[in-house]
């Protein structure tokens, strides 16, 4: 399959195409969110260049016998750069390797191009199959027509459609002219999941050549002519104001062109900075090193993290918002056999993508061009039309290969800040940030506290259970809150509700804490932290009535037959119930939230004062498996990230900024600590769920349930050393 | 700012920079090699590896003026689609890359694993890979494609002999 992550035309496509009359029949949708209606829409791209049309062009098909198919989200690392166009390639019926993808620019007509949530995916199945579906019926009518034989007599494959009795075929292309005359049907026939030929085998990515071979182009690789490099001192604390600054030594660097007060939008915030442009990076970056500037850190000079734990656990004497309350906890658990409790406390974190945040911005007059690697590439668009009070679309946003994601490019501020420079010195503005600016420049992910209290019966039967969560919330320091009475994140009680134990007596508080810096949403968001507190308190209970952990919760699910079905199947695949080697232990979790559901049983042998993970083996289940290779990947990386967060490092705060600064003291988990992670899918023909962030929650509890089985030691806290239990 | 004559993938280059800056900036912004990349500045995680007479270094420490006239190697010079190297074909065949940044420096280190020991062992994989930090965790995908180039490069030099 050709893949063109740049968007420059080549010379030779374009003298090749240009010698043609290049006749397209364009299917999309009229928006490209849910339900909406497919429209013909090759008429508008005969009157229109494709850049301004009002649609939405997923399929384009050309009578030279190409076959584009659009990309309309950016790819993270997540692969929807191939799994959403191999969507569309199915119903289409021809094979990836006879389609070319193209990477879409932010445009309305696509509706949504945000990619978050393990969202893409599962959000555009049905978009997508329609359109694919959609074009084929098209290009059946037009063979039909053509031979003037019955419809139902022809069907497609592999970019051609054949004729069944005579075995007559003609392909795509040459159908294209006539096929564009019909009318869309509204609802195409889409195949059965039997009849798949792409969705559901594992197929080879078209970005990874690109990406093996120095090729594909990230957004800190964009260049134009005459751009500035920016390097930004910011303030160490963020919501510092500059007192003054001194500049003279900077601007004796050579190459160095401008010293200018920089601004950085973050949603409700505007950070400060003083930026050095200069003609190569270096030169920037020396110039910053060379600026003397002193800073007012206001009230926020005086946020520790020493101090944190300590009101996080003064906030879990109160009662905060009782998000769902079901019988009675109250008397349930006073009058209870047995009691059990305890708290968890989990850090801020940082996203760390490994490609620093960039942005290159060229401000002409009522003008935007901008290069990034974004989550939101419609979003940039908006919000910098915002940010410059100009029209939407006059903002043209190239979207780029995004070096991680993780939730730390759904923020905008690196855009806002090379737009802001650009348009001071009237020069387009590559800034980029230092590994240390990234690590101090937030947003966090929220630490969270978590209380938990069970009451079992005479039986050993839960009867009461109680998870209260103490959050900073996501929403309040990015967007600030209307109600000053209702602060708190409901994003903190995400995975709360979906845990599928039915115990009678069920309590579930969300209690705000402000904190003064700016949190965002980090790869299962709350569910990074909550569920490590949920899972290993279920453990606990399990313990306390001596069963096995991982029957315990079986037992304890009611109605959810998925997630009954998928602990089952994770039993299966695991190995759980088959004997350990002396010195090992085992150890259960999963979760189901608003991305999908995944498990984890991860096994490890004791070490002189720790453990070793020997394996670690994922159940997921997300439904219609669009590219299970790619699925794999996913849990892998998610499980990667959730082991990182455990056992790694994590953010602190003294004096108002980030201990942290790069990666010797925010460290990530490396090749030679990584365990072997086996990845298995549960079969299901039921519609695709997501699979970024399901891997990422259950990992670490898991692990922490592991240590417990084998050395009877309970993590509460992360990180921990795994080397030294204490 | 001086006159550096570098060799890079085998080309001569002569550059006007800074003595100082280093070997990354001048590959990426002046020699204009983009897959190369930069990750941390301190050499903590790998991103910007490259060979100095094949022997993998972090570019972002090393001033471009200590490389002068020494034969550098970037990703871009370790084979392109059209011409793959078996480390390069083998991360496609066991479909390693996520997002794909830190890929050019994990196949440098790579390569330079291989070419001093065509047949590591899991523990020998550890050490010449634990300083390139993946932030998609892709790691054990980087083990077995070490181990599948590692076959590949025997097959082809048992059918050359």
């Amino acid at each position: 399959m050709k893949q063109q992550p740049s968007l420059s035309l080549n010379r030779r496509a374009f003298l090749k195409t240009g010698g043609l009359t290049v006749s397209s029949l364009v299917i999309g949708f009229n928006s490209a969110q849910a339900g909406s209606e497919l429209v013909n829409l090759s008429e508008r791209v005969a009157e229109k260049a494709l850049v301004s049309l009002e649609v939405s062009p997923l399929v384009i098909l050309e009578n030279t016998g190409k076959i584009i198919l659009m990309a309309h989200k950016p790819e993270i690392g997540q692969g929807t750069f191939q799994s959403m166009p191999l969507i569309v390639a199915e119903e289409l019926e021809v094979s990836l390797d006879q389609v070319e993808i193209r990477q879409a620019m932010a445009d309305k007509k696509f509706g949504n191009m945000g990619v978050g949530g393990s969202y893409s995916v599962r959000s555009e199945w049905a978009n997508l199959r329609k359109a694919g579906a959609a074009a084929r019926e098209m290009l059946t009518q037009a063979a039909a027509k053509t031979w003037n034989v019955p419809v139902d007599e022809c069907y497609a494959r592999e970019g051609k459609i054949f004729h069944k009795p005579t075995g007559k075929s003609s392909s795509y292309g040459a159908l294209t002219e006539i096929a564009k005359t019909l009318d869309v049907p509204k609802e195409p026939k889409l195949k059965d999941a039997k009849e798949f030929r792409l969705v559901g085998k594992p197929s080879k990515r078209p970005d990874i050549p690109a990406k093996v071979t120095g090729r594909a182009k990230f957004g800190i690789d964009a260049e134009v002519p005459g751009m500035l490099y920016a390097s930004v001192d910011r303030a160490p604390v963020m919501q510092a104001t500059i007192k003054s600054f001194e500049d003279t030594a900077a601007k004796k660097i050579p190459g160095v062109q401008h010293v200018l007060k920089a601004e950085r939008k973050m949603n409700k915030n505007t950070f400060q900075g003083v930026a050095v442009l200069a003609d190569t990076y270096w030169a920037a970056l020396q110039g910053r090193r060379a600026l003397k500037v002193e800073w007012d850190n206001g009230q926020y000079g005086a946020f520790n993290s020493a101090d944190i734990t300590a009101r996080f656990k003064e906030l879990a004497k109160t009662d905060g918002h009782v998000d769902t309350n079901k019988g009675d906890f109250d008397t349930a658990f006073a009058g209870a056999t047995k009691k059990l409790e305890a708290d968890y406390e989990l850090p801020f974190a940082a996203h760390a993508p490994m490609e620093p945040q960039n942005c290159l911005a060229s401000v002409k007059g009522d003008t935007v061009e901008i290069w990034t690697s974004t989550q939101l590439p419609d979003d940039v668009q908006k919000e910098t039309a915002k940010y410059l009070n100009i029209p939407p679309e006059n903002v043209m946003v190239h979207v780029l290969f995004v070096g991680g994601g993780f939730g730390r490019r759904l923020f905008l501020d690196q855009v806002m800040e090379a737009v802001y420079l650009s348009k001071q010195v009237g020069r387009p503005v590559k800034v980029v940030w230092t590994r240390e600016d990234d690590m101090a420049g937030g947003p966090y992910r929220p630490a969270t506290y978590s209380r938990l209290r069970a009451g079992f019966d005479g039986a050993g039967k839960p009867v009461a259970f109680q998870h209260k969560v103490v959050a900073p919330s996501i929403n309040d320091t990015q967007f600030g809150s209307k109600d000053p009475a209702k602060r708190q994140d409901d994003g903190a009680m995400e995975g709360l509700k979906e845990a599928p134990y039915d115990i009678p007596n069920l309590r579930f508080n969300n209690v705000f804490a402000d904190v003064p810096v700016p949190m965002g949403w980090w790869r299962a968001v709350y569910s990074a932290t909550t569920c490590f507190a949920h899972e290993s308190f279920v453990d606990e209970m399990a313990h306390a009535v001596g069963q096995d952990p991982l029957a315990f919760r079986l037992n304890l699910i009611g109605e959810n037959t998925r997630m009954k079905n998928l602990l089952t199947f994770l039993r299966e695949q695991s190995g759980w119930e088959k004997p350990l080697p002396a010195g090992w232990g085992k150890g259960v979790a999963f979760w189901q939230f608003f991305a999908g559901q995944a498990g984890h049983v991860v096994y490890v042998s004791k070490t002189d004062k720790g453990v070793k993970i020997e394996k670690i083996v994922a159940a997921v289940d997300c439904g219609t498996a669009v590219n299970p290779d790619n699925v794999r990947s996913q849990i892998e990386g998610g499980t990667v990230m959730g082991l990182t967060a455990a056992l790694k490092s994590a953010i602190t705060f003294e004096e108002g900024r980030a201990k942290q600064t790069n990666f010797h003291d925010y460290q990530m988990l490396r090749l030679n600590e990584t365990p072997p992670i086996e990845v298995h899918i549960l079969p299901s023909s039921e519609s695709p769920i997501g699979v970024g962030e399901p891997g990422l929650p259950p990992a670490a509890p898991a692990l922490a349930n592991a240590i417990f089985a084998a050395t009877g030691k309970r993590v509460r806290k992360l990180p921990f050393d795994i080397n030294d239990l204490g | 700012m001086a006159v550096i004559s570098l060799t890079i993938n085998g080309k001569k280059r002569t550059i006007n920079a800074d003595p100082q800056m280093p070997l990354l900036w001048a590959v990426r912004d002046v020699v204009g090699l983009k897959g190369t990349k930069f990750g941390c500045g301190m050499a903590q995680c790998g991103a910007c590896t490259v060979h100095l007479n094949g022997k993998p270094i972090r570019s972002c420490i090393t001033p471009v003026s200590t490389v002068a006239n020494k034969k550098i190697t970037t990703i871009e010079g370790v084979g392109s689609e059209a011409r793959l190297h078996p480390v390069q074909q083998a991360w496609i065949e066991e479909q390693v890359p996520q997002c794909g940044y830190c890929q050019s420096g994990q196949i440098m280190s790579a390569v330079a694993l291989l070419n001093t020991n065509p047949d590591p062992t899991d523990a020998e994989i550890d050490q010449a890979m634990s300083g390139n930090i993946c932030r998609c965790g892709t790691y054990n995908r980087v083990r077995k494609a070490i181990h599948r180039a590692s076959d590949m490069m025997k097959e082809s030099a048992l059918k050359t002999k």
